[in-house]
């Protein structure tokens, strides 16, 4: 008998264990990414659908706070600069709770939006539904999708974040091109340091 | 008398630690030889900076393990930047009387040396590494006190 309530807890444990462990998978190459609806600094929503003739999209998980992610601020304003003519846009999400980390509020970034004159969509992932489905585990953090929402590439801006000028490999600008050509990127997947997200546990 | 006579000890001690440089790599490759390589230690190693707010949180938990842990060695790799060494790093290191060996890592080259450290690791910190007899446990998260971090390394090391 014991051992039959052993081997029941055992059983209850496991089915526990199952059904818990409810985060999403991380997207990984040629996953499709979700759409989302987030307001940005300007009071606007913003959707990818929204851009019918968009032949990519630049989805950067970034903040105000972290240091990492200012190094990359310019970089990221010219990329948006940069790409829209040629049909990419550039969506800049804040995953943070504001609650956690203040300096990642909405009205501060409408504040450094304005101060650093950004070109592009400064969205809030406001209730933080969004950075767990792509799997974004630090600001700053790219996802490259082609105009299908299929995730391309996977990872960092470039190979220097202290220095724009002593750059070697302009990984995001070479998956671009990569996608013009009609090629996969190579690498499809980089790594970098990065603050983590900050959340309520 | 005993008690003031060890207190003393480690005043001493960690005043002399202080005096100490930090040395700084610029490869992790070089690092991982000149600090982490003895086979008969283990290493608890917290990659960290100054500038990330969950990782100055959790670095007293391992002062306080290096402390009570004599059989282990903990190891601070910093990811300061470079030219924040001397206007950051060493006061924020002297302020907070850290005691732990510390090191900076400049190695840019992150793409190559995070999969070193494990091949998972998306490049969040704060990140710890234990080496333990030639084996390896990485986990990328942050510590919420002293006592789940103690448990959590006596959990691979014994």
């Amino acid at each position: 008998m014991k051992k039959i309530s052993v081997l029941l807890l055992f059983v209850a444990f496991i089915v526990t264990a199952a059904f818990t462990s409810i985060a999403p998978t991380p997207y990984k190459i040629g996953d499709v990414a979700t759409d989302f609806k987030l307001k940005s600094v300007d009071g606007k929503m913003y959707s990818m659908s929204y851009y019918k003739k968009a032949k990519g999209f630049i989805v950067v998980f970034t903040c105000n706070h972290c240091p990492f992610a200012k190094k990359y601020e310019d970089r990221i304003n010219d990329l948006a600069k940069n790409y829209k003519s040629q049909g990419y846009i550039l969506l800049a999400i804040n995953p943070n709770d504001p609650e956690v980390e203040p300096d990642d509020s909405y009205e501060l970034m409408q504040q450094r939006a304005k101060e650093k004159g950004f070109v592009f969509p400064y969205l809030l992932d406001e209730g933080q539904k969004i950075y767990p489905q792509y799997g974004a585990t630090k600001t700053p953090h790219v996802f490259l999708l082609d105009k299908n929402r299929v995730v391309k590439y996977i990872g960092a801006i470039d190979d220097n974040v202290d220095s724009a000028a002593e750059v070697k490999v302009k990984y995001l600008e070479n998956a671009i091109a990569a996608l013009e050509n009609g090629k996969n990127p190579s690498p499809e997947m980089t790594k970098a340091i990065g603050c983590s997200i900050k959340s309520k546990k | 008398m005993k008690y003031y006579v060890c207190l003393m000890v480690v005043f001493l001690f960690s005043v002399q630690i202080q005096a100490q440089k930090v040395a700084v790599f610029d490869s992790y490759s070089d690092l991982e030889k000149a600090v982490l390589s003895d086979e008969n230690t283990t290493y608890v190693v917290n990659f960290w900076a100054t500038w990330c707010l969950p990782c100055v949180k959790e670095l007293p938990y391992f002062e306080q393990l290096n402390s009570a842990n004599k059989n282990l060695k903990v190891v601070l790799i910093s990811l300061d930047f470079k030219n924040q060494y001397e206007t950051k790093l060493l006061p924020f290191l002297k302020e907070n009387n850290i005691k732990s060996e510390v090191v900076l890592l400049t190695d840019k080259d992150y793409n190559t040396w995070l999969s070193v450290v494990d091949k998972d690791w998306s490049g969040s910190i704060p990140a710890t590494l234990v080496i333990s007899k030639r084996k390896k446990k990485f986990v990328e998260k942050m510590f919420s006190d002293y006592e789940e971090l103690n448990q959590y390394v006596n959990s691979i090391i014994n």
